[in-house]
């Protein structure tokens, strides 16, 4: 999804600017507030697609500004930035109403990743799809079932939680970090390429057969589920 | 030292409060003596003043009124005589010597204490305790004795009340001021010794006088605590000369990069390979800080909004779920073997972390030897055999032991010497043949931390041959580690990495 509006909500000058020029690269629009109280305010009027808010912030600090923008309804997703990468500030983050959140330092690739999923994400209530489909392949969530081109492919549990992340995500890059945030529920690097050796087993179980490949590598990203014919 | 200072401390005060006390003790002891001796005196002039009535009533028997003025006419007269009264029915004196009284004492039979002046002398103040008998006829009779000894005695008390107090106020304040001076100069000792401690040298200690008392019972805790503060300094300070040690090498390796590229005259290829090679090098950088952050935080008891009930042997299973893939596309063989069940109290992000590292680094180092190898001979015949099987096998184990939970990840590599075991358990030590592969030296340290987290240990044992990563923790436990860290305190430490 390009043409997003974000509202970079960030007091260190350079990683701002960098952040607004990188966003500008890829055809995104974004603003910049450089404190708490101007970030509300900016957040306040509406019409972001996703607010990136730093939890350290002169004024108001991050999560304070959530939960202001939370008690007057404004349900932008937000991506919280924050030095404090452990899980327990994860877990206070995500608790006081931020919608993901990413330990500095981290890539632009894994930030943009995780922009554009959040942007995406449907109002909240409202009820999730049970069943995915892209090209042939299909998932339905009730019976647990995969199909290409009416074939029926047998995966490993996690295996099937892996493919249908993807398909909630399908047509965005999906980093190996939020693979297994999400997927695995892990916080650590697991330092090895276990990620990609999980990823290489599915695509050999739904692309290997079939035609046209559907599960790409983004180079320096991640992956992304696509009908390759689009 | 200054007198106010003095009056200020607690044993001055103390002295004081022991001094009002100890007055009031005196003066009531003093009340008492003096009353009861009262009484005494009280009692013998009784007594005399009876004797001497049942004379004079002799006397009124044989002669009547008139012999009995007659005897008390001749008793007034001689020298320290008791007192005596005898008037007729009008209040008119017929013999004795008292000159007044007042009006209405006479009209009373029986014991009383009165005011009377003599007729021999003028003193006026005086008081006698007398008995009133009344005989036939109106005629009244008093005999009685002067009380001056009683007050006397009065007197006396008062005296020696006061003497007393001044001499308890006297020493209660030298006495106070004696102990509140010790104290005090033991209580300043310590202050500047602990103002010396504050201003930087840990190893100066507060003065303990040997004299086992509460003063040097405080000093002594305190003198604990500061060497308990000096050896978790030291801690800290070799950790953080570990941190710069190893973390320097990364970091000169990165500006060299850097540097190389500025210097390089090559394409755009050749730059973006360079920067490529900067950005990994500074995603190894970055590892590292969060392996170590994770570790100070796991020391320091931290994560605790992280703890939960769940199944150890479901978490590794996930773990190895997680790395099967990779460890059989390697060539290894990964294998669990999870009693069901065990249920623990924990982080369990951290212990899945711990035992992912494990599983890395048996996957990483845990290759076998390709030699044959002499096995001692357990049984006749038995010479030469291959020790190691012929590829990579990681076992990962969850038992109950004891009270125990153990997690254990074996190998069959080349292992660990029993001398370098505790030492590989510290934080970037790599041991030799290490060095040459990738990995922070951070893995068994976390993993120790976690196990120290949860009030449990990390041994290392022989696999013969191999290594064998016992992770032990107490089944359940109730509580983990002592808080450490302050919430307050990570964000600024985590700001400035």
């Amino acid at each position: 999804m390009s043409g997003m509006r974000i509202l970079i909500i960030e007091d260190d000058r350079d990683a701002a600017a960098y952040l607004v020029k990188a966003f500008r690269e890829v055809g995104h629009v974004a603003d910049h507030a450089a404190d708490g109280v101007t970030g509300y305010d900016l957040a306040r009027e509406g019409g972001y697609d996703v607010a990136i808010v730093d939890r350290m912030l002169p004024k108001m600090d991050g999560l304070s500004l959530i939960g202001a923008l939370r008690a007057q309804n404004v349900d932008t997703p937000t991506l919280i930035l924050s030095a404090l990468g452990q899980v327990d500030d994860r877990v206070k983050g995500l608790r006081a109403g931020g919608d993901d959140y990413l330990a500095k330092p981290y890539a632009f690739s894994e930030l943009l990743a995780r922009v554009d999923a959040l942007a995406r994400r449907r109002p909240k209530g409202a009820s999730e799809e049970t069943a995915y489909r892209i090209a042939d392949l299909e998932l339905d969530r009730l019976s647990h079932k995969v199909t290409r081109g009416g074939v029926e492919i047998v995966l490993q549990p996690r295996e099937f939680r892996l493919l249908e992340y993807l398909m909630q995500h399908a047509g965005k890059v999906v980093t190996r970090t939020m693979l297994l945030e999400n997927v695995w529920d892990y916080h650590f690097d697991p330092q090895t390429n276990v990620i990609d050796v999980h990823v290489s087993r599915l695509r050999a179980k739904i692309d290997k057969d079939f035609d046209p490949p559907l599960l790409h590598t983004v180079r320096g990203a991640g992956y992304m589920l696509r009908d390759g014919a689009r | 030292m200054a007198l106010g200072k003095l009056f200020r401390t607690t044993a001055f005060k103390l002295s004081l409060a022991f001094l009002a006390v100890s007055a009031l003790g005196a003066g009531m002891v003093l009340s008492v003596v003096a009353f009861e001796i009262t009484a005494l005196v009280d009692d013998e002039t009784k007594q005399t003043i009876a004797a001497e009535a049942d004379g004079l009533a002799e006397q009124y028997a044989q002669g009547g009124i008139r012999r009995l003025g007659f005897i008390i006419e001749r008793r007034t007269h001689e020298p320290g005589s008791s007192l005596y009264l005898l008037t007729n029915f009008a209040g008119e004196t017929l013999a004795g010597n008292i000159e007044r009284l007042p009006p209405g004492v006479l009209d009373k039979p029986g014991f009383t204490e009165t005011p009377y002046e003599t007729t021999d002398d003028s003193a006026t103040d005086r008081r006698a305790l007398a008995r009133i008998f009344v005989l036939p006829g109106g005629f009244r009779l008093l005999v009685g004795h002067d009380m001056r000894d009683r007050s006397r005695i009065g007197a006396v008390m008062v005296k020696a009340l006061a003497i007393s107090l001044v001499g308890l106020a006297v020493l209660g304040a030298l006495g106070g001021l004696f102990v509140a001076r010790r104290v005090l100069r033991r209580i300043d000792a310590m202050s500047s010794a602990s103002r010396a401690i504050m201003a930087g040298d840990l190893t100066e200690r507060l003065p303990v006088s040997g004299s086992g008392d509460e003063l040097d019972r405080l000093a002594e805790n305190l003198n604990d605590m500061l060497k308990r503060i000096g050896e978790l300094m030291a801690g800290l300070r070799e950790v953080s000369d570990n941190i710069a040690h190893d973390l320097r090498t990364p970091l000169t390796r990165l500006r060299n990069h850097a540097e190389a590229a500025l210097r390089l005259e090559g394409d755009k290829q050749d730059y973006r390979a360079a920067l490529e090679r900067t950005i990994e090098e500074s995603d190894g950088l970055i590892r590292i800080f969060n392996a170590l952050l994770m570790i100070a935080r796991a020391e320091a008891g931290a994560d605790r909004s992280a703890l939960t009930d769940f199944d150890i042997g479901e978490a590794a299973s996930a773990v190895v779920e997680l790395y099967e893939p990779a460890a059989d596309d390697a060539g290894a063989l990964l294998t669990a073997q999870i009693e069901p069940g065990i249920i623990a109290r924990g982080n369990r992000e951290l212990l899945s972390q711990s035992i992912a590292n494990l599983i890395d680094n048996a996957l990483k180092y845990g290759a076998p030897e390709p030699v044959l190898a002499l096995a001692p001979p357990t049984a006749p015949g038995d010479y030469i055999r291959p020790t190691a099987p012929p590829r990579v096998e990681v076992d990962v184990i969850v038992r109950r032991g004891g009270d125990n939970v153990e997690i254990i990840i074996a190998d069959h590599g080349p292992g660990i010497d029993a001398a370098d075991r505790s030492r590989v358990l510290d934080r970037f030590v790599r041991l030799e043949g290490a060095r040459t592969r990738p990995g922070s030296g951070l893995g068994l340290s976390l993993a120790a931390a976690v196990a120290h987290l949860h009030r449990g240990e990390v041994r290392l044992e022989d696999n013969a041959p191999g290594l064998r990563v016992v992770i032990s923790l107490p089944a359940r436990p109730a509580v983990l580690a002592e808080p450490g860290v302050q919430e307050a305190s990570t964000p600024s430490a985590a700001a400035a990495l």
